[in-house]
């Protein structure tokens, strides 16, 4: 039986294997996520308190 | 990526297809940008934008008038997203000469943790959200001034000056020097004379600052061909322009408290400060050279002045407000 050789011995020296490499990106990924989901609630919430500050403004509201 | 692909691809001999597909996956993704948070931050020149914000916030202070809490925290949000968008479309029209330059070399892009592209939207997005936050916030004025604050740093800066002219830094410093004009529009919708002197301290604060740094990155600039006034006119001549350009800001630094628009304690704050940067600017000019210019001390005076520089223009903000807050 032939055997199989390693797919990925040919790759650059200094470069992650794809294994731990997949694994890091996930992990940035996972934080940008993160990250974005922060934004965006932050954003609600800006928005959310822009609109009551101007609503309760005398020249809006009367 | 072709070449990694092909470097990983498995030799011809009857391998699983799933091992093939999987071999193939991998490498695919082996190129891809990895970026993480930090560096979308980066993107943003954190410390530059903590500099911005606080002139910004500093014009909105000593304005007269006042403005709810959460619209003024609102426009400084604004002034330092905007900043931010700024130096991320900066960094995207860079990016050629950033991967020269040793000092610029590890930002995202030319390290290839973020796409060029993905950096150019992600500028652009913040920039007009600012903008358009700023007008919903506050008022017209200051969003079309923080959008032409954006415009001139990108388009008339980065784009036209600073490849072209060793006045890049002289010209492009206006678009540094709108912060603090904008925090004061987005509180009074006004334009008035302290706000315009403010933008002419931050105006004349850049040359000595930028060209203090430029002193020993100068190989840095010469490299990427970035004609700062060191590599087009020489070290000699630089520190002669930054001794002038001291002694401007400092006069002009001390113009709100001549004018009545400022009390003692910014006068005597301008003037203290004014005294260190000139001293600062003084130890460059008188710096140990060799006879075409080059310092013998490693800019050690250089780099000391960039450092006071940037102390001086914190403290001469945080003077004027406190000189408002106290009368």
């Amino acid at each position: 039986m032939t055997p199989v050789p390693e797919p990925h011995t040919t790759l650059p020296p200094g470069t992650l294997p794809p294994g731990q490499r997949d694994e890091e990106a996930h992990r940035h990924r996972r934080g940008r996520n993160i990250a974005m989901l922060v934004v965006l609630v932050a954003l609600a919430v800006l928005f959310f308190a822009i609109t009551m500050v101007k609503m309760s403004k005398p020249d809006i509201g009367g | 990526m072709t070449e990694a692909i092909s470097q990983s691809l498995p030799q011809p001999g009857g391998h699983p297809a799933s091992l093939h597909l999987a071999s193939l996956h991998d490498a695919a993704t082996a190129d891809l940008p990895v970026s993480s948070v930090s560096d979308w931050i980066a993107l943003l020149k954190p410390r530059v934008v903590m500099l911005v914000a606080f002139t910004g916030w500093i014009g909105m202070l000593i304005a007269p008038g006042t403005l709810h809490p959460v619209l003024a925290a609102t426009a400084i949000l604004c002034i330092t997203v905007a900043a931010g968008a700024a130096g991320a479309i900066n960094m995207w029209y860079d990016r050629d000469i950033d991967l020269v330059m040793r000092r610029t070399r590890n930002r995202p892009i030319p390290a290839g943790r973020i796409l060029p592209g993905e950096a150019l939207g992600f500028g652009v997005f913040l920039a007009v959200a600012s903008v358009l936050v700023m007008a919903l916030a506050t008022n017209l004025l200051a969003a079309a001034v923080l959008a032409a604050s954006i415009g001139f740093y990108v388009f008339i800066y980065t784009m036209w000056l600073k490849r072209r002219t060793a006045q890049n830094i002289v010209i492009g410093g206006a678009a540094g020097a709108f912060p603090p004009v904008i925090g004061w529009v987005a509180v009074t919708g006004g334009l008035d004379t302290l706000p315009l002197l403010l933008f002419a301290i931050v105006f004349f604060w850049t040359p000595p600052h930028f060209w203090a740094l430029s002193l020993w990155a100068h190989d840095d600039y010469a490299r990427a061909g970035v004609p700062m006034l060191p590599v087009v006119a020489g070290a000699r001549e630089t520190r002669r322009q930054i001794i002038i350009y001291t002694i401007v800001l400092v006069a002009v630094s001390l113009a709100p408290w001549a004018l009545g628009l400022a009390g003692p304690i910014y006068g005597a704050a301008a003037l203290a400060l004014g005294i260190g940067f000139l001293a600062c600017s003084w130890r460059v000019l008188r710096d140990t050279q060799d006879a075409s210019g080059v310092s013998q001390t490693n800019d050690a005076p250089a780099r000391h002045a960039f450092k006071f520089s940037i102390a001086y223009l914190f403290m001469l903000f945080a003077a004027i407000a406190a000189d408002r807050l106290v009368s």
